[in-house]
């Protein structure tokens, strides 16, 4: 498996499940008015001043695909609470669509409403929200019993559920007997009791301190590996959105302001507010050794078109150390340095290249963690070739360029 | 053009004396069938045995210390030869705080759920509350004549605000991200009720009904006047003979009654973990002898 990358690995299938458009959500009295205003252009300042009303979403429109943890990233303030609870309707949109298996749920009514939150969307509470009066396989079985389903059959369920996250052992105890980290497992098994396609996690993991936060973090990744469902994820915490989420959209004062893989939006933030966030973020994380290698260091040779003597006339010419041999796939033969080759040529040895094929110059897999291969790059004495599943060259990592890359964060 | 207040509740009094006597009737009926019906069961109760059973309540909910003071303190009265009247007391404070109840929590309720609703009762509860005690014993003497009904009625106004405040505001205290948790799993607005906001709510709706049942026993003194009988005779005597002897004994029953009940309503909203205990233990023992 070391070839596939996280995402192939991910058990998203692509499809759309939640379908957001124009999805506008405005807090205040004369709804209305702000919205004409808001899609007139004008600034919130004078929305608010004209109106006394306040923008919580301002037009999202977005997908979210079936089987992938989607986290929504923000500032407090930024609107990503508001806009969770826009998806099972806690909160009431202003205008918009939204789309849960190609049915507007903003045109549901109260009861069919109902229906969808027992079925087919749960939630997860920042801080827990488990009712103190209930025990803990009774907080589990909450909405099954609000869905009517029988007292046996929902104990079974509520106990599998307990299991899933193993708490098993403790279902007579009371919420308040537990630790922060047990309170949220019973609140991921009270969500997961009536087996939803959708779960909605509100700051689920911020109020745990963080070894307990990184410890649900992983069974969560777990949890997704054995039974894929869409969880939306809301975060402020970066480095949490880029361990688990399969894509990230981040909000700024109620817009979304940028929707993408973690990579994408490390490499390439959509404005300065989204940089701020890597300040703290260890790039080494979130980039893959493929992420960083460039083609343009190094000559690439084909190995088939091209005789020794002419290679080396073109590193000379190109003032190039070092060139990577390839066949005609592009597929990574080995790399040659100008002494190395020049040394075989007059030496005439047969196929030059190969005898002139640098011996330590391992190529590094693509999809590598960056962090895993830092050493492997300092040491090298020049750029580290990389390769991708097929074995085809990607390019190169020299020092500076992974320099470059580290100091980026910064 | 002038009018008087005064003369405009007399005829609203007159004209629901004039029409609606029949319904008067029923109300009466069936106020007096529970009060007597209590005080009758009460009274019958011997006292050792009516010690007892305070003294018990008292070790089960509070403290073995209270339960002394309890039957110390009952056998006091005994000895002052007022447990008749105060069981007759007992009896009117019970029944008009259930009646409080029946009435109040409903109406806190929908105080919780409509600020439309609340905006147009909590007006009337302050008017309740303050308006002198006194006052209630006139329109409850006329349509109800005197006895324990008319200061059974008179006693549940001015008992009942405590506990649709207590109710309401104990119902808008819940944690938002319970009742955010409720509606998310698909409770309907009768399931968030029952099993999310009511639950969570019971402290503050016990101090109600503590706060009720206080105001109660204070009323069933004043409401002696009007022939409501028990400990407010007793006062009331003391006051028309002014004899402070007896007025004494009247006041000391009172008060000591006033402390059990307080004492052990106030144990059934705070103190519910004591009834638990053993099921607690029992839940704390399980995961640690798997973990062993």
């Amino acid at each position: 498996m070391a070839f596939t990358t996280e995402h192939e690995n991910g058990t998203a299938d692509g499809s759309t499940k939640i379908k957001l458009k124009d999805v506008y959500k405005i807090f205040g009295e004369h709804t209305e008015d702000a919205l004409g205003l808001l899609r007139a252009g004008k600034s919130k300042a004078d929305i608010h001043r004209k109106t006394g009303c306040s923008i919580g979403v301002n037009g999202a429109t977005f997908d979210i695909k079936a089987g992938e943890i989607f986290v929504i990233m923000g500032l407090s303030g930024s609107g990503k609470s508001t806009l969770l609870r826009l998806l099972n309707r806690l909160i009431e949109p202003t205008a918009g669509s939204i789309e849960i298996d190609g049915q507007d749920i903003t045109k549901m009514s109260r009861k069919a409403l109902i229906e969808l939150r027992r079925r087919d969307i749960s939630m997860v509470f920042q801080s827990f929200a488990l009712l103190p009066n209930r025990n803990v396989l009774n907080n589990a079985a909450f909405g099954l019993e609000v869905a009517g389903v029988g007292e046996l059959e929902r104990k079974e369920k509520a106990m599998a559920a307990l299991k899933a996250v193993g708490l098993e052992g403790y279902s007579e105890s009371r919420p308040d007997e537990l630790s922060g980290g047990m309170k949220q497992r019973v609140g991921l098994a009270r969500a997961l009791a009536s087996e939803p396609s959708i779960l909605l996690m509100d700051e689920a993991f911020s109020a745990l301190d963080p070894l307990i936060r990184t410890e649900m973090q992983d069974e969560l990744v777990r949890l997704q590996a054995e039974h894929s469902r869409t969880i939306v994820f809301v975060s402020h915490d970066l480095d949490e959105a880029m361990r688990i989420g399969d894509r990230i959209c981040i909000m700024q004062n109620g817009n979304v302001v940028q929707v993408g893989t973690p990579d994408e939006i490390v490499g390439n933030p959509a404005n300065d507010y989204i940089r701020s966030f890597f300040r703290n973020v260890d790039v080494s994380q979130v980039f893959k050794a493929g992420d960083v290698a460039r083609k343009n260091q190094i000559t690439i040779i084909e190995r088939q078109g091209v005789s020794a003597a002419a290679a080396l006339e073109q590193m000379k010419s190109r003032d190039r150390e070092f060139a990577i041999i390839v066949g005609r796939d592009m597929k990574y033969h080995g790399m040659v340095s100008q002494a190395s080759l020049m040394e075989k040529i007059r030496s005439k040895a047969e196929d030059p290249y190969r005898k002139a094929f640098l011996a330590d110059a391992t190529p590094i897999a693509a999809n590598e963690q960056l962090s895993g291969v830092l050493g492997q790059v300092a040491a090298s004495a020049w750029p580290v070739p990389v390769v991708d599943e097929e074995h085809r060259y990607v390019g190169a990592i020299s020092k500076s360029a992974l320099l470059e890359t580290l100091d980026r964060a910064n | 053009m002038s009018f008087d207040i005064g003369d405009g509740i007399d005829s609203a009094v007159n004209y629901i004396l004039d029409n609606f006597s029949p319904a008067l009737d029923l109300v009466a009926a069936s106020i007096g069938f529970v009060t007597d019906g209590l005080q009758n069961g009460l009274l019958a109760i011997p006292m050792p045995v009516g010690i007892a059973v305070f003294a018990l309540l008292a070790l089960w909910r509070v403290s073995f210390g209270f339960a002394v003071f309890a039957g110390l303190s009952l056998a006091l009265v005994g000895q002052m030869g007022l447990w008749a009247a105060m069981m007759e007391t007992l009896s009117l404070v019970i029944a008009s705080t259930a009646i409080a109840m029946i009435v109040g929590l409903p109406l806190g309720v929908a105080m919780a759920r409509r600020d439309s609703v609340a905006a147009i009762i909590r007006p009337a509860l302050d008017l309740m509350q303050t308006m002198p005690a006194f006052v209630y014993l006139i329109p409850a003497a006329m349509f109800f004549g005197l006895g324990a009904v008319p200061g059974t009625i008179a006693t549940v106004i001015f008992s009942m605000p405590p506990v649709v405040r207590l109710t309401n505001l104990g119902i808008r205290q819940v944690d938002v991200e319970f009742v955010e948790a409720g509606n998310a799993f698909g409770c309907t607005p009768t399931q968030l009720l029952l099993k999310v906001q009511l639950p969570n709510a019971m402290p503050s709706i016990m101090a109600g009904i503590n706060q009720t049942i206080m105001l109660s026993l204070s009323m069933v003194v004043i409401a002696s006047m009007i022939g409501a009988g028990g400990l407010g005779n007793t006062v009331l005597t003391g006051i028309q003979r002014l004899d402070v002897g007896t007025g004494f004994e009247g006041g000391l029953a009172v008060v000591i009654l006033a402390v059990i009940l307080d004492r052990l309503t106030q144990s059934l909203g705070s103190k519910g973990a004591r009834l638990r205990l053993p099921f607690l233990k029992f839940g704390l023992r399980q995961p640690e002898a798997k973990a062993a």
